[in-house]
């Protein structure tokens, strides 16, 4: 990690901090969210393989992928790790170490494990991964933490249910990275101690079966009756999503080593969006602590791409009935991702794009780039790549010829205002 | 040896009573260090409960199971030594933290390692195993052929839940009282602990009740049915599994004392001849016979294949 700076904490009373930048880390599903989410500003992605992680889909990337994926991140400085998240059943316990030594192997930096039986084979088997204990272990205290430092891991990522003066605390008492989810939809569980989707589907939570069971609705029942009177709420235990943009300061002085965001099934749109809101945030209290002031615009961007209800999760207090879900979740954002830029050319001005949705002439779109690039613009003519004039662009992934009002770069996106 | 049957108890006067019917092992412990225990014995007077267990001639473990918060950490170490000067036969932990004060403070005390739902293959099991544990406890979750295996496998001793409600969610939101507020109403459920009053029915499944209740440790989330493992009983045996657990929370206490007859009952015939063992009717109708209409008695996960 780069960008250390040291500053007076407590008002030039109290002892003095030494501030490390920290870590942004990013969710990639897919090779392609991969090289978005590094591209806008990611200092390392997460990436699941075909076996051992929570989230089973078949977008989860397959060696050759990884090491393309390694290879793209590097030009960048970046790392790349692989969620093994899942605790394993006897059926699994095989091809543990063969796994390992591949990931290894294709360049993988470290490994996100929870069942400490992944932990132990990695580091007798692949030296050269990093292992870093899953939010999944639900860690919450420093000694808990310390044990696992004493076992040998450089990093920890805490339970979703460590507040900022508990991380404070773990962070004097144990020299370990400690990293921190900042971002994203969350458990309302204990990670690990879930096991609904078990009950009502037979689907294994903790190997990546869980159908959100705590999202859906219920009637609570007191002395054999419903509680629930006309016109009220069901019951849910479903979470707000975590949001810590506005409190980026509080989280690098409690010594927080990497921001975590959640999401690897979430769309390029969306981890564009996060990633750059954060990165300016981190680049610019970095760069000046003492003057550093929040901007509207990286609350607004993220907003951008997700309409979700937002709260801090247990940072500042225990979550209580306002930060949990009982009404209709989710409303649409504002917002569609409507395309890739594939290519500029600076002497004529023509941007060459991927369709990702549906656009047609006379659209307000707008362009954005990592460090918080972008600008608005009515759509003019579109053509396809031979020049053939389009009334829309209709068809996914096709390459469609358009001017831009601005310059723009490749791997910016253009999204379209849908309300 | 005798094969184990524990049971978890509320109070010094019910595990007696647990003892008597024939459990020889119990659980016991308060909220401020164990998770979802039937009652609490306090602090000053768990030394007492663990010498009336051992005159009872069971042995009295004591539950640590809880994840800690920082500020829960300093009481730790002098419960621990109180634990070990009462002679207690073992701590059950999840937290690593316990295991880091066990070795400062108490290292005589022998640790049994139960981390829930995620203790699910004996490679773990093993790890636990090499850092101090003698016992495993196993997840849920497993099914038999699961199970069976990792008896085999982990060297360890083995624990395997036989009767009763399991938890299948636990948050340390205070997820009921949160959805009170949320409606307006005055509530205060914390303070109410473990409590058979409260159940969710999910709207899909209208003929399941998952009781819930809210403690200090947060809102835990169970079962809809009952585990009954008593016909697969032979199988455990068989397999050399070392402790049958009957889980009491939320139970009526006559509810439990006739789940521990029955139990102690099959596990002595067995022993006296497991090749003319037999699972009597009369077991199963005095199981099924005091069973609430609305809760199913079901073999759990023990044959079920999950996927994921
Ligand atoms: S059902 Fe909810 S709490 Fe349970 S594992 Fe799934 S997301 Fe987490």
């Amino acid at each position: 990690m780069n960008g250390t700076i040291e500053r007076t904490a407590n008002g030039g009373k109290g002892k003095r901090y030494r501030l490390d930048k920290p870590e942004l880390l990013a969710p990639a599903g897919s090779l392609e969210k991969l090289k978005i989410a590094v591209h806008y500003g990611a200092d390392a992605v997460y990436i699941g393989g075909q076996k051992y992680g929570l989230r089973s889909n078949a977008d989860n990337f397959s060696f050759e992928e990884m090491r393309e994926g390694v290879e793209f991140a590097a030009r960048y400085g970046a790392k790349v790790f692989v969620a093994t998240n899942i605790y394993a059943h006897q059926e699994d316990l095989e091809g543990i170490e063969e796994y390992l030594r591949r990931l290894e192997e294709v360049g993988i930096s470290a490994i996100i494990a929870a069942d400490p039986i992944i932990v132990e084979t990695a580091m007798r088997v692949a030296p050269g991964l990093e292992v870093h204990l899953s939010t999944q272990q639900s860690t919450m205290n420093w000694q808990a933490v310390d044990y696992w430092k004493q076992e040998g891991l450089p990093r920890v990522v805490l339970a979703r249910e460590t507040s900022m003066e508990e991380i404070r605390e773990m962070k004097e008492r144990v020299d370990i990275e400690l990293e921190v989810f900042i971002h994203g939809a969350m458990c309302s569980s204990v990670s690990g101690r879930c096991v609904l989707s078990n009950h009502f589907t037979d689907r294994d939570s903790n190997r990546g079966g869980c159908c959100q069971s705590c999202r859906w609705k219920y009637d609570l029942h007191e002395g054999g009756v419903s509680v629930m009177e006309e016109g009220d709420n069901p019951f849910t235990m479903g979470s707000k999503d975590l949001c810590m943009i506005k409190h980026v300061p509080d989280l690098i002085e409690a010594g927080v080593d990497s921001f975590k965001i959640e999401g690897r099934m979430k769309s390029i749109h969306y981890v564009a969006s996060v990633v750059n809101a954060y990165r300016q945030a981190i680049d610019s209290y970095m760069a000046d602590p003492q003057r550093y002031e929040l901007n509207p615009a990286w609350v607004e961007e993220i907003g951008k791409a997700a309409n979700r209800p937002l709260n801090t999760g247990f940072f500042y207090s225990t979550p209580g009935a306002e930060e949990h879900i009982y009404e209709a979740e989710e409303k649409p954002a504002p917002y569609d991702f409507a395309a890739l830029v594939l290519d500029y050319d600076e002497s004529t001005g023509i941007a060459t794009v991927q369709q990702r949705s549906p656009f047609r002439p006379g659209m307000e779109v707008e362009f954005f780039g990592p460090g918080g690039r972008s600008f608005k613009q009515k759509l003019g003519e579109l053509t396809d790549e031979q020049g053939n004039p389009l009334d829309a662009a209709r068809h996914p992934l096709q390459a469609i010829k358009l001017r831009t009002d601005h310059p723009v770069e490749r791997l910016d996106l253009m999204r379209k205002r849908i309300m | 040896m005798r094969t184990e049957l524990l049971a978890a108890a509320g109070s010094i006067e019910q595990m007696e009573r647990y003892i008597e019917a024939g459990a020889n092992a119990v659980l016991i412990g308060e909220a401020r260090f164990g998770m979802r225990l039937p009652g609490n014995i306090p602090e000053d007077r768990i030394a007492e409960a663990i010498d009336r267990a051992h005159r009872a001639g069971a042995k009295a473990y004591v539950s640590v199971n809880k994840l800690f918060r920082n500020s829960e950490l300093p009481a730790l170490p002098g419960y621990l030594k109180r634990l070990a000067e009462a002679k207690a036969d073992a701590v059950v932990f999840g937290d690593p933290a316990v295991l880091l004060n066990v070795r400062e403070a108490a290292p005589e005390l022998p640790l049994h390692w139960n981390a829930e739902m995620t203790g699910t293959n004996s490679a773990t099991s093993a790890y636990w195993g090499r850092r101090g544990a003698v016992r495993s406890v196993l997840a849920r979750e497993l099914n038999e052929e699961e199970i069976l295996d990792l008896k085999g496998r982990s060297g360890m001793e083995i624990q395997v839940q036989v009767h009763g409600m399991t938890n299948i969610y636990h948050s340390q939101r205070n997820l009921l009282q949160s959805y009170m507020d949320h409606l307006g109403r005055e509530a205060r459920l914390v303070e109410q602990g473990p409590d058979r009053g409260r159940f969710l029915v999910e709207a899909e499944r209208p003929e399941e009740k998952l009781p819930v209740y809210e403690d200090e440790n947060g809102t835990h989330v169970m079962s809809a049915d009952d585990i009954a493992l008593l016909e697969a009983l032979p199988e455990l045996l068989n397999a050399r599994v070392d402790s049958l657990y009957i889980e009491t929370l939320l139970k009526p206490e006559s509810y439990n004392l006739t789940a521990i007859r029955i139990y102690r009952q099959a596990i002595e015939a067995w022993e006296r001849d497991p090749e003319g063992y037999e699972c009597l009717e009369e077991w199963l109708d005095a199981l099924h016979g005091q069973q609430p209409s609305d809760r199913e008695l079901s073999f759990g996960f023990l044959y079920k294949e999950q996927v994921y």
